[in-house]
């Protein structure tokens, strides 16, 4: 198929592939890329919100023509049970700047943008490529890949997997473990059409303002989840995730949770009206920094997804695949400019360098996080949201009881459901793994 | 501003996507087993596409044509060898107009 020997493969064109990709092809690698999907995205899921500098560090002028959909000015919080929410909101004309922090953009769209701008700067964008298995030579080392076309292997001195989350390269290779099933979520997403002059309505904004609800709470029956609408242009994106392994004890389909997501009191009237036209499943790596897997090895490297990089408490993804794939093609080609082997030890400088960026910092902060949540579901997603509703509404509703009653019901309730020294124990739990 | 969400059913959510089938290649297989363990009777309620259902004779059985390629059931089920999973070949498989 193609007889040339590229500096690098990269497998995938998600998020972090085309940043490697495009940072490695326009310092003037021989980058070649290859896709399964029919285009650039057609296989990549995603919320979807961009963070604007990670992008701004590959690609500083992408708001003259990325298709972006509306930056971000509000956020709310939600706490849900089964007829309310309470709710933390932040909205600020702050993010009404001129370069805008945080976009909602939608992924098919953007990874067509990006791909474009990774062919520009030089790199061979095959598509409807299925890359099948890795080379090794005789030592070991990866030095190409073999795919479902005709024809024989494709060499390169270095494979870079960006293959994402259900990446089977890497793990048939026995490079990485297949992510355990308490470390990754599984996510369904309906995409809902409105009118933009409706959504703007129903959400109080006006142009390309847009604005995020994310919320959590019996909405995942138990189990550790998190719910999300995403505002775009003329479309709303909706889902809802929980941890796989919770969702194999419980055997709840995730389709029936986002159908009583859709239906909840506090939603219903966001999506009234709206035409779906598309329904997708996507599993997110939740292990953070306890469940990242051997990075680099002897001619290869791992970004984004693929190694397990996310942050899930503060639902980073795409900005920590941008800057992985980023680091990883400025670590090669610092590399190639040395005149070094793509050897294991060489490609150690890529982790020394995502060790000292946020990436590595980050996950490390929230390193018992996903524990915690993970062995207190029920508490966090089912007992507290009905605490606090109960709470909010006893507070509220004006019906003759003294108020030092009210109080004294309330802190009731929580010590009958926790106990004294549950309610303590967790909240010094939660301010350890936060902290 | 009150009408109400029409409740779909998951084939009917399906429908909405757009897949290119590859006849005869089904990338997802369950391997034969006598009964299924825990995991794998899971997939018959959470497998997102509603990809898995049991048979008369209490097995699991999958029809791989509406997968959107998680790979939830891979998490589940390859490691103990209980289902064999690949991509589908280039340009197959669920195609997202939005992703």
């Amino acid at each position: 198929m193609i007889e040339q020997e590229f500096d690098a493969i990269v497998v995938g064109a998600g998020m972090s592939g085309n940043a490697a990709a495009y940072t490695m092809a326009s310092q003037g690698l021989t980058v070649l890329q290859l896709e399964r999907g029919e285009y650039p995205g057609s296989k990549n899921v995603q919320g979807a919100i961009m963070y604007a500098d990670m992008l701004e560090q590959i690609i500083p002028d992408f708001r003259d023509d990325a298709p972006l959909e509306r930056h971000l000015v509000e956020q709310r919080f939600w706490v849900m049970d089964d007829t309310s929410h309470t709710g933390m909101q932040y909205r600020s004309d702050d993010f009404n700047e001129a370069k805008p922090n945080r976009y909602t953009i939608i992924r098919a769209q953007f990874d067509k943008w990006f791909s474009r701008k990774v062919r520009q700067a030089g790199a061979t964008v095959l598509c409807e490529t299925t890359v099948t298995e890795l080379v090794r030579s005789a030592s070991g080392k990866v030095i190409g890949v073999r795919t479902d076309r005709a024809g024989g292997p494709i060499y390169a001195d270095v494979v870079v997997l960006a293959e994402g989350v259900n990446g089977l390269l890497g793990t048939r290779a026995g490079l990485r473990k297949m992510p355990k099933p308490e470390s990754v979520a599984l996510a369904v997403k309906e995409m809902h059409f409105l009118p933009d002059e409706v959504i703007e309505q129903r959400f109080g904004l006006q142009g390309d303002e847009g604005c995020v609800i994310e919320a959590a709470g019996t909405i995942s029956r138990s189990m550790a989840g998190l719910a999300f609408l995403y505002t775009n242009k003329e479309s709303i994106s909706l889902g809802i995730g929980c941890l796989v392994s919770d969702f194999a004890q419980t055997m709840e389909s995730p389709y029936v949770l986002l159908d009583n997501f859709k239906n909840h009191p506090s939603i219903r009237p966001l999506i009234a009206g709206s035409e779906v036209k598309e329904y997708s499943a996507h599993l997110i790596p939740e292990g953070g920094y306890k469940a990242i897997p051997q990075l680099f090895g002897d001619g290869w490297v791992a970004v984004g997804d693929a190694a397990q990089l996310n942050n899930a408490i503060h639902r980073e993804g795409s900005n920590l695949a941008m800057t992985s794939g980023r680091i990883a093609g400025e670590a090669i080609i610092e590399i190639k400019g040395r005149n070094q082997p793509m050897i294991r030890r060489n490609l150690a400088l890529y982790k020394t360098m995502l060790d000292k960026s946020f990436v590595v910092k980050d996950l490390m902060k929230y390193k018992d996080m996903p524990a915690l949540i993970h062995t207190n579901s029920r508490n966090f997603f089912m007992t507290y949201p009905q605490l606090m509703s109960q709470a909010a509404q006893n507070f509220m509703r004006v019906d003759g009881t003294p108020k030092i009653e009210k109080e004294k019901a309330t802190t009731a309730a929580f010590i009958k459901a926790r106990s004294r020294w549950g309610l303590i124990s967790d909240v010094v739990r939660l301010a350890l793994a936060w902290r | 501003m009150t009408m109400a969400v029409t409740k779909l059913r998951v084939e009917e959510k399906l429908y909405q996507n757009r897949y290119l089938v590859d006849p005869g290649r089904p990338h997802i297989k369950v391997r034969p087993h006598e009964r299924p363990s825990a995991n794998l009777l899971a997939l018959t309620h959470i497998c997102p596409a509603k990809c898995y259902e049991l048979n008369d004779k209490g097995q699991v059985e999958t029809t791989s044509d509406g997968c959107m390629e998680c790979g939830t059931c891979r998490v589940l089920c390859e490691a103990n060898g209980e289902i064999v999973w690949n991509y589908p070949r280039g340009g197959f498989g669920v195609l997202f107009k939005f992703g």
